[in-house]
């Protein structure tokens, strides 16, 4: 759903449970051994439900015909690989898969190049302008999607807005009357000032108390014994903080490949649809704006396969630690 | 660098994330004379607190009582279910139980664009498109591989050493659960709770794949204040409508916040 979320906490450590079992009768034993799928059927039949059957649905969807034909009752028809054909050799469709990761790249990298400066100028502050950032990021992060797309539209506004305002002010005189969302690239450009400013709070929050977890004593010592403070860095500081950066980047790029809300808004905000389609909006306008039910599954299941093989590395390391 | 430079640098960071929020307040208080004027106004307190007027209607709170209702169905379903299967989780050994917590991992990483095309037409099949029912249903799918995933982690912390000294004092297996490891997840509850009360309070894709321009959520009815209409758009309306929904999530996101984002960092750091 939304990027409000931190990764889960890894579980504490663990104790066995079976150690100190006091004793119990037959029945008891019996009934505890069905109580665990007794107590896990809810989950597991909701996950089945709302999760599971759209998801095998899907995929048998993306091997057919299933258009607006299908949609007043004809068969679908069974077309094996064709629209994963279509999809590979449209070019509209490169066009679309690329620029989501061009998109996801950017607006990554920038996120966590941003935030993890914010990060670090954290620690450099005095107290009360520390308090101030954390409080001022804090707002930013708490702020719903949607109550922030509409701010950002309304900072950007062609005639209003007073980021025109600013730009005339400052002596760029072309910025009066100025429409954002009309070019691509510059289309693009607000998309992403707009989740930039949405990610950071959160990626300067994390890597912040990271680097707070940075043993002082190390790097004294390390100072002691010659280091520089470039060799302390990279030595003592990079190697502790490396484990959040990797999942926050992942995090980041995870969220900003199946970015929906933003570029929806935008594009009902005055973006040429054709042109600033990414991955999310596109398979949306397959599906429900065209009723082409086939071709909509083919994208999403590709775009759930790309999110697959990101995060598997992270999942398989979670699961080890379970 | 002096720490002058860095205080003056954290300065302007602060403005720049500040700056949209502030806009969002101060603008709703304009009228409509100063919202055209050629220079913006920075300090319009004082001003005009008409524009709510004009938003609080009645579609607003139809929206309202949707969103109230759907979040939660959410919240209550969710935490009664993840709290079932955090307890089999992590207080029993089954076969499965790998699989499961694999599962809920993997679940956790699906995008919702990545399977919304699907889910649409299940809930057409079932008639259920632009329901309370149907939504909810996403909803709790969409926010349990979370919770069961975060509460597993509070249960765990939870010694079961405990619930056996109750047990040699007398208590049953289930009363000494409920005595000893029930208060003491507490805490955990309502991080959940929380958790997924905002995940389903600012749902956007969802809630716009699913539900009808005649039923919406809170989110769905924002965005509507400036497409509605071919008028040019009421901007200080526009931004009274943004914090009447963001303001009192925001109060709660900020107290809650702190308990949510240690347990991540703590984990990957440690591990």
């Amino acid at each position: 759903m939304s990027d409000l979320l931190v990764a889960p906490p890894a579980p504490p450590s663990r104790r066995r449970r079976d150690a100190k079992r006091p004793p119990s009768s037959k029945t008891s034993r019996r009934l505890r051994a069905v109580a665990p799928y007794l107590l896990v059927l809810p989950v597991v039949v909701t996950l089945a439900v709302a999760l599971g059957y759209p998801l095998v649905r899907q995929l048998v969807m993306s091997f057919q015909e299933f258009g607006l034909a299908q949609q007043f009752g004809a068969e679908p028809e069974w077309v094996g690989l064709e629209n994963y054909k279509t999809l590979l050799t449209d070019d509209a469709t490169w066009a679309v898969i690329i620029r989501s990761l061009v998109f996801c790249a950017v607006n990554a990298a920038v996120t966590m190049i941003l935030g993890m400066a914010v990060a670090v100028l954290k620690t450099k502050l005095s107290t009360w302008v520390r308090i101030v950032v954390q409080s001022v990021l804090l707002l930013a992060w708490a702020m719903p999607v949607i109550a922030s797309m509409t701010v950002w539209q309304w900072l950007f506004d062609t005639q209003y807005g007073v980021i025109n305002w600013l730009l005339v002010k400052l002596g760029f005189g072309q910025y009066a009357q100025h429409s954002w969302l009309l070019e691509p690239m510059s289309f693009f450009f607000v998309a992403t000032v707009i989740v930039v400013w949405m990610s950071v709070p959160f990626v300067a929050f994390s890597l912040y108390a990271a680097l707070t977890q940075v043993s002082s004593e190390q790097l004294e010592a390390a100072q002691l014994d010659g280091a520089g403070a470039w060799q302390r860095f990279r030595h003592i500081t990079v190697p502790t903080i490396m484990p959040v950066v990797y999942v926050v980047s992942l995090l980041q790029v995870v969220w900003d490949l199946r970015v929906f809300a933003q570029i929806y808004y935008l594009q009902g905000a005055g973006g040429l649809r054709s042109q600033t389609d990414l991955l999310g909006t596109h398979i949306y306008n397959l599906g429900i704006g065209q009723s082409s039910y086939g071709m909509a599954s083919a994208v999403a299941i590709f775009m759930l396969v790309l999110t697959l093989v990101l995060t598997i590395g992270y999942v398989r390391k979670l699961a080890k630690e379970d | 660098m002096s720490r002058k430079v860095s205080n003056a640098l954290g300065l302007v960071v602060a403005l720049v994330w500040v700056f949209p929020v502030y806009w969002m307040v101060s603008s709703s208080f304009l009228d409509s004379t100063q919202v055209r004027s050629k220079d913006p106004v920075f300090w319009p307190f004082g001003g005009d607190a008409s524009a709510y007027g004009r938003v609080f209607d009645d579609s607003f709170l139809a929206s309202m009582r949707l969103s109230v209702t759907v979040t939660l169905i959410t919240v209550v379903v969710a935490l009664i279910l993840a709290f079932l299967t955090a307890i089999a989780v992590s207080r029993f050994r089954f076969r499965g139980r790998k699989a499961l917590v694999l599962t809920v991992l993997i679940v956790q990483m699906i995008p919702a664009e990545g399977l919304f095309i699907s889910q649409y037409k299940m809930l057409e099949g079932w008639h259920l498109l632009n329901s309370i029912l149907g939504l909810s249903l996403l909803y709790v799918a969409a926010v349990l591989p979370f919770t069961v995933w975060m509460l597993r982690g509070f249960v765990e912390g939870i010694p079961v050493d405990l619930e056996h000294a109750a047990m040699i004092d007398g208590c049953s297996r289930t009363r000494a659960f409920f005595v000893v490891t029930f208060p003491l997840l507490a805490p955990g509850l309502v991080a959940c709770g929380v958790y997924a009360f905002l995940q389903a309070w600012n749902e956007f894709t969802l809630a716009t794949v699913v539900m009808s321009p005649s039923n919406r959520t809170v989110p769905l009815w924002l965005r509507g204040l400036t497409t509605s209409s071919n008028a040019a758009i009421d901007w200080p309306g526009v931004m009274a409508g943004a914090v009447l929904v963001a303001v009192p999530v925001m109060v709660f996101f900020i107290i809650v916040q702190n308990k949510m984002t240690s347990g991540l960092v703590a984990g990957a750091v440690k591990g």
